[in-house]
């Protein structure tokens, strides 16, 4: 018989069961979302790198001798040693001004290598003997229409030559396919390519030699030790110093997208929960206050205390029942959505929604945990009514004056605002955590639009304060300085300025980092360097520029000395003081001034590349000269990152952010809705009063509202307050050495999530105070409360 | 009865039935009366005889099934909701058994709220010192005693100078000595504002006061009795 009261009763409150079921559902859909996600892409990855044996480490070399992989196989916790050619290639695709990048790895012949193994796509492997030959990669396949069959042109080491397509495939080690230096995919400018070991060798005059290499570990092993050693056998050979899959670029980004899914999952099913936590306490307490004297009834009749107990905890797990079913269905769709939206992301040969039941059982076990705790002392308090007390009404509440009052503020009030202030004044705890409630929702909206702002304040500095030049070449190996004057006689160059790029290993006592010295010249124009405040620095004439992520890993500032190892030419180990930080948001980096990095090398000034402005006019000219040019051997062109930036951005954050959008608004019409809801009913007669005499809807509604307003309104700014803390907060989470993002929230941020807070607010008021109009004017005469 | 008398309230066949479930009930069947300026009226009848219905149809608080109401030349059965409201507002105090105050707000503060929306009351100490309660003023409800609350409503209802009281039961949750103190106060408000006031209880104890008494009985006037003089509310007894 009490299920049955049980049915009707949450059939009474449905609007309110809803929303307290859809917080719940919000939380739940969240862990189910990102950790069925995470787990998913967690176990694709591992068994991908399982099964086609992604290396552990990895190492360039200039020209090493074969049999050296002989000797790296023989070093303790090695467990296997492939060695390659990597070379980067410069293509002339059909429908592109501009030539692509291309980065070419030797296959052996007739063989799947030892290493990061291919998975085939479509067609078939390279042929033995064939240099004309080549796999490419799927996203470059698909982003040009290419198939077994096809042809590329392309320049290799300043030949051009024509390559049959003889099949497309995956790799490991390109999951997510990024040009080195680069940070977004472009897969119509950057092709991964596969060609036979011979036909290398003889286009790089490489014969018996190798340029890379991977070596897979054994359990044991310890990486730092391996790679000690294999930079000792590479050194002589021109290696640049290996790295782990820390440094992977692939790797890497995927690490990150793991981080913050893990994060998403830590910060926001906590925050719903707790909302829903309180709207179940709320709720069940103004149950318990309603029931009065059906509690005392029953009691009465014999009912056991905690037989009353269980009849309303029983509401409890019903409502939490609800949410967590729809949790699961959302987080399971959204799952779905979000790992076929990686799908299209990341390259894996296969990728499929699992979550695993735990996720299920965890989401739902946690949720019913804090339903309970959230409605325990509510329910305690149905256990613990005497049934003689019971059956009387309750004692009226007191109300006090407000010390503003006492002060003599009243007289700005009229008695409706004195009511308003006085009613959220007498129950200050559960005002309280409305506030902090509807504040959850603010801080959600700000930590989620932050980080469009982060990204966007991240590309205003590296394309429009520090990167001036519209393209970039890059020469396959360093080049007297007069090319400068080469890249200024191409069509439609406006202004070219040379630079040159050295590997090179940072020590300061026990740390040390790996990263690339840039030398350019001294009031160089296309490259700028900015400083924390974003103010431009003049390049020293002597000494390091450091970015600031590499200053921090190192643990210097300006005025220390570092050790050098440069990695190139006669590999001097030199010592340079460090005169400034710069700001970079993208990888690890430091400059010098050209000149004094030619010093430090031991060498004459030369160039590795070229930052180039071009007249928009001659374009088509400019780039048809460079895919002629042998000394060319990278393109990247700007304009082209930044759109393909942007699609993404569109694709990916723009969805996320408006998923986000809709849980975070179910906070505020969550609390909003109950909060008016049980402000109806604990307030009805006294609303219903002041309609006899005399008031209107209106003014009977604002009197209702005005509450929530006041309470919407103090929430705001503290839930801004929130929302920069938990900005700040997984900003931290978010950095990694390859890219990090700026904390900065723009003011548009928080009125976006204000204007969503109060939206939210709005619409939900609104909807409750049409209950206005249901109220009973005559019944209310009737009653004692 | 003076001919001269202009009437507050002209009733022409009213009639209510409230559907409840598959019976109808009829409230009031045709009923024909008329209420003049400054009288005191007192509604008497069984529960069900209809005189709760009268009153809130003449509070502008429920609408009649058929007949019309006019408050002095106005329509009131054609009023709209918002017209209603107006009235309520301008033209009604409303007394009910269970005082109905906001529990928020003081007793002074409760007068205010109608003295904030009125067009031209009278002070909140004005009022409430009608009803002797002046030094009460600053305290809450749950600080007053019943009659004390009673004449707290009393005042709130009177300090907007309406023209006329709508009283229902309001002595029904009083004792008969409390209940007399709040009598004396509506008495006073009809003497010295000559505010039209109508009295529904079923304590016959009570109509000795009226200028006349009206029994309903089964939704229709089942006897009317006037008296010449009224009897002062501090001798009733009940």
């Amino acid at each position: 018989m009490l299920d049955r009261k049980l049915r009707r009763d949450l059939w009474h409150i449905r609007g309110q069961v809803l929303a307290i079921g859809f917080v719940i559902a919000a939380g739940v859909a969240v862990v189910v979302l990102s950790m069925g996600t995470l787990t998913s892409l967690r176990d694709t990855r591992d068994a991908y790198y399982d099964r086609y044996r992604f290396a552990d480490i990895f190492a360039y070399v200039r020209r090493a001798p074969e049999h050296l992989a002989e000797a790296m196989a023989d070093i303790p916790g090695v467990q296997r040693v492939n060695t390659r050619i990597v070379e980067d290639i410069v293509l002339d695709m059909p429908g592109l001004m501009e030539p692509a990048r291309g980065r070419i790895h030797s296959l052996p012949e007739g063989r799947q290598p030892e290493l990061n193994r291919l998975f085939l796509r479509s067609g078939r492997m390279v042929e033995p003997g064939r240099s004309d030959e080549v796999l490419l990669n799927v996203d470059f396949a698909e982003a040009h229409d290419l198939h077994p069959g096809d042809r590329v042109v392309g320049n290799i080491n300043g030949r051009r030559r024509t390559l049959e397509v003889v099949g497309t495939a995956l790799s490991p080690e390109f999951i997510y396919a990024i040009a080195p230096g680069e940070f977004v995919p472009d897969n119509r400018r950057y092709g991964v390519m596969w060609m036979g070991r011979e036909g290398l060798e003889a286009a790089f005059d490489l014969d018996g030699a190798f340029n890379e290499v991977s070596l897979s570990l054994t359990r044991s092993a310890v990486e730092e030790d391996v790679i000690d050693r294999v930079d000792d056998l590479l050194e002589p050979f021109g290696g640049v110093g290996a790295f782990t899959r820390e440094d992977h670029e692939s790797d890497a980004f995927l690490r990150g997208e793991f981080d913050q899914l893990s994060m998403m999952t830590r910060i926001m099913p906590p925050i719903f929960l707790l909302v829903a936590a309180f709207l179940l306490n709320i709720v069940i307490n103004r149950l318990v206050d309603t029931e009065r004297e059906q509690i005392g009834l029953l009691k009465a009749f014999g009912y056991h205390n905690y037989a009353v107990g269980w009849h309303y905890m029983k509401f409890v797990l019903a409502i939490t029942s609800f949410g967590v079913l729809i949790g699961w269905v959302l987080g399971a769709w959204l799952g779905r959505g979000m790992t076929d939206m990686y799908a299209g992301y990341f390259q894996f040969p296969f990728l499929f929604y699992r979550p695993d039941l735990g996720i299920f059982l965890q989401s739902g076990i946690l949720s019913f945990a804090v339903a309970v705790a959230g409605s325990w002392f509510a329910a305690r308090r149905a256990v613990r009514l005497a049934p003689a007390v019971a059956m009387q009404p309750p004692a009226p509440p007191v109300y006090r004056k407000m010390m503003t009052e006492k002060w003599g503020l009243e007289r700005f009030l009229g008695a409706p605002s004195r009511m308003i202030i006085r009613h959220l004044a007498r129950w200050p705890l559960r005002a309280g955590m409305t506030i902090i409630g509807i504040s959850f929702s603010g801080a959600l909206l700000v930590s989620t639009f932050f980080f469009l702002d982060a990204i966007d304040e991240m590309f205003e500095l590296f394309f429009f304060s520090t990167q001036k030049q519209d393209v970039t070449v890059i020469f396959p190996s360093p080049r007297a300085d007069i090319v400068a004057q080469d890249l200024l006689n191409l069509p439609g160059v406006m202004r070219a300025e040379v630079f040159r790029a050295v590997p090179v290993r940072f020590r300061n006592g026990h740390l040390d980092e790996r990263a690339a010295i840039t030398g350019v010249d001294a009031g160089a124009d296309l490259s700028r360097l900015m400083d924390m405040n974003h103010n431009e620095i003049e390049l020293p004439s002597d000494g390091l520029v450091l970015t600031d992520q590499l200053a921090r890993m190192l643990a210097v500032s300006p005025g220390d000395w570092l050790e050098i190892e440069v990695m190139e030419g006669r590999r001097p180990h030199v010592r340079a003081p460090v005169n400034a930080v710069s700001q970079e948001y993208i990888g690890l980096a430091a400059y010098m001034d050209r000149y004094a990095l030619s010093r430090l090398m031991e060498e004459a000034p030369a160039a590795s590349g070229g930052y180039l402005t071009l007249d928009t006019n001659a374009l088509a000219e400019f780039f048809e000269a460079v895919k002629e040019i042998p000394a060319v051997h990278g393109v990247t062109v700007l304009g082209a990152a930044l759109e393909e930036f942007e699609e993404i951005m569109d694709e990916t954050m723009v969805r996320m952010i408006a998923v986000y959008i809709a849980f975070a608004s179910l906070i505020t019409v969550g609390v909003v809705y109950n909060s008016a809801r049980i402000s109806l009913s604990e307030r009805g007669r006294e609303l219903a009063s002041m309609r006899v005499l005399g008031f209107t809807k209106g003014e009977v509604a604002g009197l209702l509202l005005g509450e929530l307003a006041v309470v919407t309104i103090i929430s705001l700014p503290l839930g801004c307050l929130m929302g920069y803390a938990l900005a700040a907060y997984m900003i931290k989470s978010f950095s990694t050495e390859l890219y990090r993002l700026p904390f900065i929230i723009y003011p548009s941020t928080y009125g976006w999530a204000i204007i969503v807070v109060l939206l939210s607010a709005i619409v939900t008021g609104a909807l409750v105070a049409r209950r206005v109009n249901r109220l009973d004017l005559v019944a209310v005469l009737k009653t004692r409360e | 009865m003076d001919a001269e008398r202009r009437s507050a309230f002209r009733v022409e066949e009213l009639s209510k039935v409230y559907q409840t479930g598959e019976t109808e009930v009829h409230a009031l069947r045709g009923l024909s009366i008329e209420v003049y300026d400054r009288e005191m009226v007192v509604l008497l009848g069984p529960s069900g005889s209809g005189k709760s219905t009268l009153v809130n149809i003449l509070g502008g608080l429920d609408h009649p099934t058929s007949g019309k109401v006019f408050f002095h030349d106005q329509e009131l059965t054609a009023f709209n909701d918002k017209a209603l409201t107006a009235f309520r507002r301008e033209n009604v105090g409303f007394i009910f058994q269970f005082y109905n105050l906001m529990p928020s707000l003081t007793a002074r503060e409760n007068v205010a709220l109608v003295t904030e929306i009125a067009t031209d009351p009278m002070s909140a100490e004005e009022a409430l010192e009608l009803v002797g309660l002046k030094d009460r003023m600053d305290h809450f409800p749950a600080q007053l005693s019943g009659g004390e609350q009673q004449r707290v409503a009393v005042a709130r209802a009177v300090a907007k100078r309406p023209g006329v009281l709508l009283c229902d039961e309001p002595t029904g949750a009083l004792d008969s000595a409390t209940g007399i103190q709040v009598l004396e106060a509506l008495e006073k408000v009809n003497q010295e504002l000559g505010t039209t006031t109508i009295i529904i209880t079923h304590n016959a104890g009570i109509a000795d006061m009226a200028d006349r008494v009206i029994s309903l009985a089964d939704g229709q006037i089942s006897h009317i009795e006037v008296h010449e003089t009224r009897r002062p509310a501090r001798e009733l007894s009940w």
